[in-house]
């Protein structure tokens, strides 16, 4: 099951840039945690200590938040995008 | 249904006809939106990169009361994109600055600047004085102070933020839609993120994101929804720039919310800066620090020192730090092994704040030598050592 996930800006530090990674995944879990296993420096930004997916982090597939389907065992259709879209704080800034 | 309530519509001056004409002639604005536009009183928080065109521009569009929100002063390197502010403003109190422009597009507007900081001790009075904030700022404890704040109040807030080349935009109104905290419960752990001082921004950004906020805000003013319009309550605006793609996503109501929800927890505002874990808890081990002078002094004493330069590649083009291994922030967890754990390691960012960061995750993933923090980063270096390199 190919899943594309989309990569923000504010994540690509850690994924050499790219802003779209293929994975392998039937459910977000499975997709996620191969995104965390190509790319070590990405998994705290997603999951924290105790593995729960980090609150800061919206992850939408198919243009709906998965909070509002089966959270992170939201099942992934073949070919799906899989977006993470962070709370991103830039305005004024020095 | 617009903001302003029927009651409150002001009457325009015979100079007003001629210069909304535009909008007099457009049937969805017409002359009872610019009556409602000159009633209206907007807050704009910040003068920076998204405060600029949204100032600008609702002072064009005959907003009557603008408010300026900001404690900063113009620096050189906001020139890029707060275009608000002009190269003889530099020193100026952003405000001073912004109130000067604002008024010379529109000498009609009623500027109240509040040359503070926000905080939870001055937002509720200062939002009272308000039918919608603009939110512009860079931070955030602040963002999430304007959402309790707005929504205790009842007002909505049209919101932007920028990052690098992606930016965000959705109006937060609680008495129609989501907050921000429906969106996001909780902040990023500091340092995670970095901000645009760290991670750069595309100077054309909060010029495109600023004008879709100012956009909305008139829109909420002349009740765009009553006249086949849409705001962008209940939806989140994505903008890659570097890709040009605009996405839109559906944001829901979150039932649970802590200050929106059926049952509120929050009733009152808190202290920002703990809630976003800027107060670190005083068990945790700080990171050691040393001063570019100190470093200078034990490197040429020839003390074995690492010195690990976490920079990005094309930061490390503007200078190279003589002597150091180059491992990007991104790469660390990944290359911990290069580390020798019986020399101290001094690790070097732009301005000293990844770098704390950097120290904390490799201490978390088990890494047991010592590690230094070079204070204020590479800019200190080219400050106090290396005056030939450039700070940036
Ligand atoms: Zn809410």
């Amino acid at each position: 099951m190919s899943i594309t996930i989309q990569i923000p800006s504010a994540l690509r530090a850690f994924t050499d840039r790219k802003p779209e990674i293929a994975v392998e995944g039937k459910t977000v879990r499975e997709a996620i945690g191969a995104l965390a296993d190509a790319y070590p420096d990405i998994r705290p930004h997603l999951f924290d200590a105790s593995g729960a997916l980090r609150a800061f982090v919206n992850i939408y597939v198919a243009g709906k938040n998965i909070r509002h389907a089966d959270g992170i065992e939201t099942v992934l259709p073949d070919g799906e995008i899989l977006a993470l879209v962070p709370a991103i704080a830039g305005g004024a800034g020095q | 249904m617009s903001v302003i309530p029927d009651g409150r519509l002001a009457d325009l001056s015979p100079g007003d006809f001629a210069r909304y004409s535009r909008h007099l002639i457009l049937p969805e604005v017409g002359l009872e939106g610019q009556r409602r536009l000159k009633a209206a009183r907007v807050l704009v928080v910040g003068t920076g990169g998204l405060g600029a065109p949204l100032a600008l521009y609702l002072a064009a569009a005959g907003v009557g009361t603008l408010g300026l929100i900001d404690f900063d002063t113009v620096e050189t390197s906001n020139l890029q994109r707060q275009i608000i502010h002009s190269t003889r403003d530099v020193d100026r109190p952003k405000v001073a600055s912004a109130r000067d422009r604002v008024l010379g597009i529109n000498p009609d507007a009623r500027v109240i600047t509040h040359d503070t900081r926000l905080t939870s001790e001055n937002a509720l009075e200062i939002l009272g004085g308000y039918d919608i904030v603009a939110d512009g700022t860079d931070n955030f404890p602040t963002r999430y102070l304007v959402n309790d704040a707005a929504v205790l109040l009842g007002i909505p807030v049209v919101y932007g933020s920028i990052f690098q080349f992606e930016g965000q935009a959705s109006v937060f109104y609680a008495r129609e839609g989501p907050c921000y905290r429906c969106l996001y419960p909780a902040p990023p752990p500091p340092g995670l993120v970095p901000s645009c001082g760290e991670g750069g921004v595309l100077g054309v950004l909060p010029g495109i994101i600023g004008c879709i906020q100012a956009n909305e805000v008139i829109k909420l003013i002349v009740g765009a929804a009553a006249r086949g319009g849409e705001t962008l309550i209940g939806r989140l605006l994505l903008l890659d720039a570097w890709r040009m793609q605009f996405r839109t996503l559906t944001l829901e109501k979150d039932p649970d919310c802590p200050i929106c929800g059926a049952r509120p927890t929050i009733h009152t505002l808190v202290d920002y800066a703990e809630f976003c874990g800027l107060t670190r808890a005083t068990e945790e081990t700080p990171v050691e620090e040393i001063t570019a002078r100190e470093l200078k002094t034990r490197l040429d004493r020839g003390e074995p020192i690492q010195l690990i330069d976490i920079r990005e590649p094309h930061e490390r083009a503007i200078f190279q730090f003589a002597g150091a291994k180059a491992i990007p922030f991104g790469q660390l967890m990944r290359r911990k092994d290069e580390f020798d754990p019986d020399h101290d390691a001094v690790f070097i960012c732009k301005i000293g704040q990844r770098s704390i960061h950097a120290i904390r995750a490799l201490r978390d993933a088990g890494y047991a030598g010592r590690m230094l923090n070079l204070k204020d980063g590479s800019n200190a270096w080219a400050r106090d050592v290396a005056p030939h390199l450039p700070q940036y």
